[in-house]
């Protein structure tokens, strides 16, 4: 099982040298790039605007519902809201939900390609095939933070909806709230996290779909198996970026 | 010229290919044929460099794979027309841009130039008014040609075809089989199709390698097979009736 495990981390580091060795032309490749941008950025916004919006208005009312104590002042509703949702919803919570929408759409589709011998035909050819399909993806993904951006932003905007309009704080109280001990770095923090998850939410869900085996069942097993995979990774990064960013 | 000298692969201790020698001449349709199990696909993806063999060479009019360097192999493997069983077209793209990939992917052409020369190999497939469909809204035997079309649109010297007639009706399975001995004499290409279908094997069999369980059983023309003794031969070639009859005509002839 550990020999089994080891062997497919190592096949995985093997795999992310083969991407960058004989890059496919530029003409071709600034195409599949536009593509994957659509299919994995553009694609997702409507999704990823509409959770965080929501998301962030809950975890207002949440707040307020739980500030009890009258000496509690209610400016803290925002300042929690911009807390959660800037350090730990948008930038992990939505790279989970990623991982289900972009990772088992990465998975299938490149798992469908190896089963009707696609990737065969491109190798056969001549092309790089990992290049090919996963390259573009990566490049793509670079955007990811441009999507985690709007989730923070849509987050507090849903939290500050859902306070003031729900009558759980005043406006006033949720900017000063919002803007309170604002530390900048936490911004950085949250990209250089959205950034590596970018990178695993490309190649993990790339990797169960290019060396997966057998038909259409498999292909539907390996998108379960990359979408807990890449979630597990994503959690433990943020484990291990926390620490090292955070923590001392 | 495709030279393999005794190759021989095994996958988890199993010995599927046992030593296969054959040559696969230029400007002929080479067939391999054998019972499933008896190795063909594997032999099939050992001279497509999918498989590599424990032993043994495969060369390339000289050209020995394994002791290519990868910038060797992937120019060698621009040189080769593969058509797949299931045609393996690129779902997303339409028939147009299918044929025309090998051609952006290596040439430097325009795109009127790449335009033209898929018109052109479109149309000797006789495929005039599919250039905007998708590969899903294709018939099969129109899928296949136009994986033959993208399979010969770089004018490649070697020509593989794994069981091209798999999935289509008689009169579809003559065309395609016409066509790819058509096409290899026209550009003299090395052809090497794996088949069962032993229609094919009557009709286009120039040079056909008859494996049994990894092992070279039998080889020689269309023409032989009639006349050989060969039991392993006889028994798989002739296990119909209807071939048996026409063995049977063609020796009374």
């Amino acid at each position: 099982m550990l020999i089994r495990y080891i062997t497919q981390i190592g096949r995985y580091f093997l795999m992310l040298k083969e991407i960058f060795n004989k890059q496919t032309k530029w003409s071709v490749m600034k195409n599949l790039i536009f593509k994957e941008i659509d299919d994995l950025i553009i694609g997702s916004l409507g999704i990823v605007a509409f959770i965080s919006f929501f998301v962030g208005g809950v975890v207002a009312i949440q707040t307020a519902l739980n500030l009890t104590n009258p000496l509690i002042p209610k400016y803290l509703i925002g300042f929690a809201t911009r807390q959660s949702v800037i350090l730990e919803f948008a930038p992990t919570f939505i790279s989970v939900i990623m991982a289900g929408k972009m990772g088992s759409f990465i998975t299938s589709s490149i798992g469908t390609m190896r089963v009707t011998e696609q990737i065969d035909a491109l190798e056969v050819m001549g092309v790089n095939s990992l290049n090919y399909l996963v390259f573009p993806k990566i490049i793509a993904l670079l955007l990811y933070p441009f999507l985690i951006g709007i989730a923070m932003f849509l987050g507090v905007l849903g939290g500050w909806m859902a306070g003031v309009y729900g009558g759980f704080t005043s406006s006033d109280e949720f900017i000063n709230g919002a803007q309170m001990d604002f530390i900048p770095f936490h911004i950085i923090y949250a990209f250089i996290k959205t950034l590596i998850f970018a990178m695993l939410l490309a190649t993990i869900p790339s990797f169960h779909g290019y060396y997966m085996k057998g038909g259409a069942l498999e292909v539907g097993r390996a998108s379960t198996v990359s979408f807990v995979w890449t979630s597990v990774t994503i959690i433990l990064f943020n484990y291990i970026l926390t620490q090292l960013l955070l923590g001392s | 010229m495709i030279e393999v000298k005794n190759v021989e692969k095994s996958f988890g201790g199993n010995k599927i290919l046992k030593g296969i020698s054959t040559v696969f001449e230029t400007g002929k349709t080479n067939l391999i044929i054998g019972q499933s199990g008896s190795g063909k696909t594997v032999l099939l993806k050992s001279l497509l460099g999918i498989h590599t063999p424990e032993s043994g060479t495969i060369s390339f009019d000289g050209r020995i794979y394994s002791e290519l360097n990868p910038d060797e192999k992937r120019e060698l493997r621009t040189e080769i027309g593969m058509v797949f069983q299931g045609s393996a077209l690129f779902d997303s793209m339409t028939v147009a841009e299918n044929v025309g990939f090998p051609l952006r992917m290596f040439t430097k052409d325009n795109n009127s130039k790449i335009q033209e020369r898929v018109d052109f190999v479109l149309k000797r497939v006789n495929l005039t008014d599919a250039h905007k469909k998708l590969p899903s809204e294709i018939s099969g035997g129109m899928q296949k040609r136009v994986a033959i079309a993208r399979a010969i649109v770089n004018n490649p010297k070697y020509l593989f075809c794994d069981e091209p007639n798999s999935g289509l009706d008689p009169n579809t399975a003559i065309l395609i089989d016409n066509l790819i001995k058509e096409i290899t004499e026209e550009y003299n290409i090395t052809t090497v199709i794996n088949t069962h279908d032993m229609n094919s094997v009557m009709e286009i069999g120039e040079k056909i390698l008859f494996l049994k369980d990894g092992l070279k059983a039998w080889e020689g023309s269309k023409e032989e097979i009639f006349r050989t003794d060969n039991e392993a031969v006889v028994a798989f070639v002739y296990s119909s009736n209807l071939f048996k009859k026409v063995r049977e005509a063609y020796l009374k002839d």
